[in-house]
């Protein structure tokens, strides 16, 4: 099955929700929709599983123009951010009643609630109800219910921000498994870029109800096609720093002066938006041609076996991604290298017109 | 020097409650207790007569006739209005000026007094000036309620409908405006019948409502007195006369203080009784389907 939306536009009470969105998505493809709170994640699913009708456009599903069909004569499935399932029906009732409401062969029904339960691992809880299950037993079993059923698209609305980060990790790595031998579309909405890394598929970018940018995931990330697209899918952001270029240099802040990578030259001088990822800035010199900043400490966050480092230099803030738990005090006079080589440029539109060449083995690439 | 001085100031604070409670609550339960043991013929001439009240009142047809009665009322009531108020409940607009204009449109009959609302529907069911007791008879519909107990009955018990259902409605209204809208969008996509719906989803989410409602409707019907008193005067014969109003004619009208205050106890005891076994039975009901305790 593939999915088309074209030219999808969706206005509430005056507000547009969603304008003017184009994407295709291919059969069998799993897909991450990522964006902030409030960018038409959930919007666009429900526009998806025709929860509701776009205000404009249209959705083709295998060809078949689908954009007033009703949900209940669509083959969708959809698992939700809170655990929805029927309090009053037991695990094994909940996993079976797609299939009970299709009036399925009561042995059919048994066979594949036990197949799902067996995948999902949730195979000993079937005479459970739900609120007597941990939070990820019941987002299992609500998967269940969602897989249960061959359908045609699967969407996923932030289904793990509710689970702890263990749990996260472990039904994450088992949901990129579950689609494997599936021809169906799946969909799955996050606000964070680590879990669109890990998922892999494709990844759309959302921003304000637009789409800004979709492709494979990891050509996504590295290349970004606008510097919203490049903030939204990286954490913590990437650092922008407004630079000036010329002939052979670049200048930040009027005062720091570098030469510029051969890449950059070519392009025309003049006032640009230069990006640095987090990961990239670093403690010690990597390179002869680093560029060393003076800055002061703002705070050190620390997050898992990570540390995001918040410094400022005299004109303008940047983050630092450091590897392992490191403390600062404020204040604390550092130096940080900038890597000249590794700089992402973007015009004054927003739009890019510099990737860095690629480090042979880079970890965060 | 032991920073630990006693201080039983605590125990200062507690007493205006206290005080309040014994005025409110102890005391006149006590005074009850106190009649309902003794024959008092007079300030200084008072006997103690053990259980001999209670014996007689357990034996009295009157009374057993008007439990029979209230308990049938009762009954009756909770199995119209209950489903009727979710009913309604399930019907109101659910955002926007009209849910606010049905809110309290529906509220109105709860803020008017029991009196009143009998006064209200003695005027309504006349058959000379009442729009319901004249509109039956234009029908040629035969309706008295002061000579047919069956008229009587079924007035007073569209009277309490009218009265409390809203009452219901509420309650089951403000259960089932908490129910998640995720859940009624995934039973959409299951392709599941606004039947199932309401039997997987809405019930089992209404279940701690419903139960606040039948016992508050169980407490106040088997209380009633001023509605039908107005209404109809327990009559005809004694055919709406209910436990209540058997007990004030007792107590109030005859002076009979012992056998009232005897009957006044065992009164509260059914309540209580019946009260805590639903309660009980519903919880228990609960908590044998998830066999370890809810999360």
């Amino acid at each position: 099955m593939s999915l088309h939306l074209q030219n999808i536009d969706h206005i509430v009470n005056g507000v547009p929700h969603i304008s003017g969105i184009d994407l295709a998505l291919e059969p069998g493809s799993f897909n991450v929709l990522l964006g902030r709170t409030l960018a038409g994640k959930t919007t666009l699913m429900r526009l998806m599983a025709g929860l509701e009708p776009p205000t404009r456009g249209k959705i083709i599903m295998d060809g078949k123009d689908v954009t007033n069909v009703s949900v209940r004569k669509r083959n969708v499935s959809m698992v939700y951010q809170q655990f929805i399932n029927y309090p009053s029906l037991t695990v094994y009732d909940n996993i079976a009643s797609p299939l009970k409401l299709a009036k399925q062969p009561k042995s059919d029904i048994d066979k594949r609630v036990r197949e799902v339960a067996e995948m999902l691992h949730i195979e000993q809880l079937l005479n459970r109800y739900p609120q007597e299950l941990s939070g990820g037993q019941q987002q299992r079993t609500a998967m269940g219910r969602a897989l249960i059923k061959d359908a045609d698209l699967i969407l996923f609305d932030e289904p793990l921000v509710n689970l702890d980060y263990k749990l996260r990790e472990e039904l994450r790595d088992e949901l990129r498994d579950l689609f494997k031998a599936r021809n169906c579309i799946a969909v799955y909405a996050t606000t964070e870029p680590n879990e669109a890394l890990a998922l892999g598929g494709n990844t759309a970018v959302l921003h304000e109800g637009k789409l800004l940018q979709y492709g494979p995931t990891e050509q996504v990330y590295r290349e970004p096609n606008g510097r919203f697209s490049a903030e939204m899918f990286s954490e913590p952001p990437i650092n922008i720093v407004p630079g000036r270029l010329t002939d052979n240099e670049i200048t930040f802040d009027q005062t720091l002066h570098f030469p510029c990578d051969d890449k950059l030259k070519r392009l025309e001088p003049g006032d640009y938006d230069f990006g640095v990822r987090a990961s990239h800035l670093t403690l010690q010199p990597q390179r002869a041609d680093d560029l060393a900043l003076d800055v002061h400490v703002d705070v050190a966050e620390i997050s898992g076996s990570e540390t995001f480092l918040h410094v400022h230099h005299e004109r303008f803030p940047l983050v630092l991604h450091l590897a392992g738990i490191h403390q600062f005090s404020v204040n604390e006079p550092l130096k940080v290298y900038f890597p000249t080589h590794q700089l992402y440029a973007f015009d004054k539109q927003g739009h890019t017109v510099h990737i860095p060449v690629r480090q042979g083995g880079a970890a965060h690439g | 020097m032991n920073n630990k001085v006693p201080n039983n100031r605590a125990w200062l604070l507690v007493l205006p409650m206290l005080v309040l409670v014994a005025f409110s609550a102890i005391i006149p339960l006590m005074t009850v207790v106190n009649y309902s043991v003794q024959d008092v013929l007079g300030p200084n001439a008072r006997f103690f007569t053990g259980t001999e009240w209670f014996q007689s009142m357990l034996n009295d047809d009157a009374l057993q006739a008007a439990f029979l009665r209230q308990i049938s009322f009762s009954l009756i009531i909770l199995a119209i209005q209950i489903p009727l108020g979710i009913g309604i409940a399930l019907i109101m607009p659910k955002r926007g000026w009209q849910a606010s204009a049905v809110l309290i449109l529906i509220t109105l009959p709860l803020l008017i007094p029991w009196n009143v609302v009998g006064s209200i529907w003695q005027i309504f069911t006349r058959g000379d000036i009442g729009l319901m007791g004249w509109g039956l008879r234009e029908l040629g519909i035969e309706y008295n309620i002061t000579r047919n107990a069956g008229d009587a009955w079924a007035t007073i018990i569209l009277m309490d409908v009218w009265h409390w259902t809203p009452l219901v409605a509420m309650l089951c209204y403000s259960g089932l405006r908490s129910i998640p809208e995720a859940y009624y969008q995934a039973a959409r996509i299951d392709r599941a019948s606004k039947w199932a719906v309401f039997r997987y989803i809405q019930l089992p989410k209404l279940t701690n409502v419903l139960v606040i409602a039948v016992l508050l409707r169980f407490m106040h019907s088997f209380m009633i007195y001023a509605e039908p008193f107005v209404l109809t005067g327990g009559g005809p014969g004694s055919a709406t006369t209910f436990l209540s109003q058997s007990l004030t004619t007792m107590a109030v009208g005859q002076q009979d203080l012992g056998p009232s205050a005897a009957f006044s106890l065992i009164y509260f005891l059914v309540i209580l009784l019946v009260s805590w076994v639903f309660y009980t039975t519903i919880m228990n009901m609960q908590k044998d389907k998830p066999p370890h305790g809810g999360a």
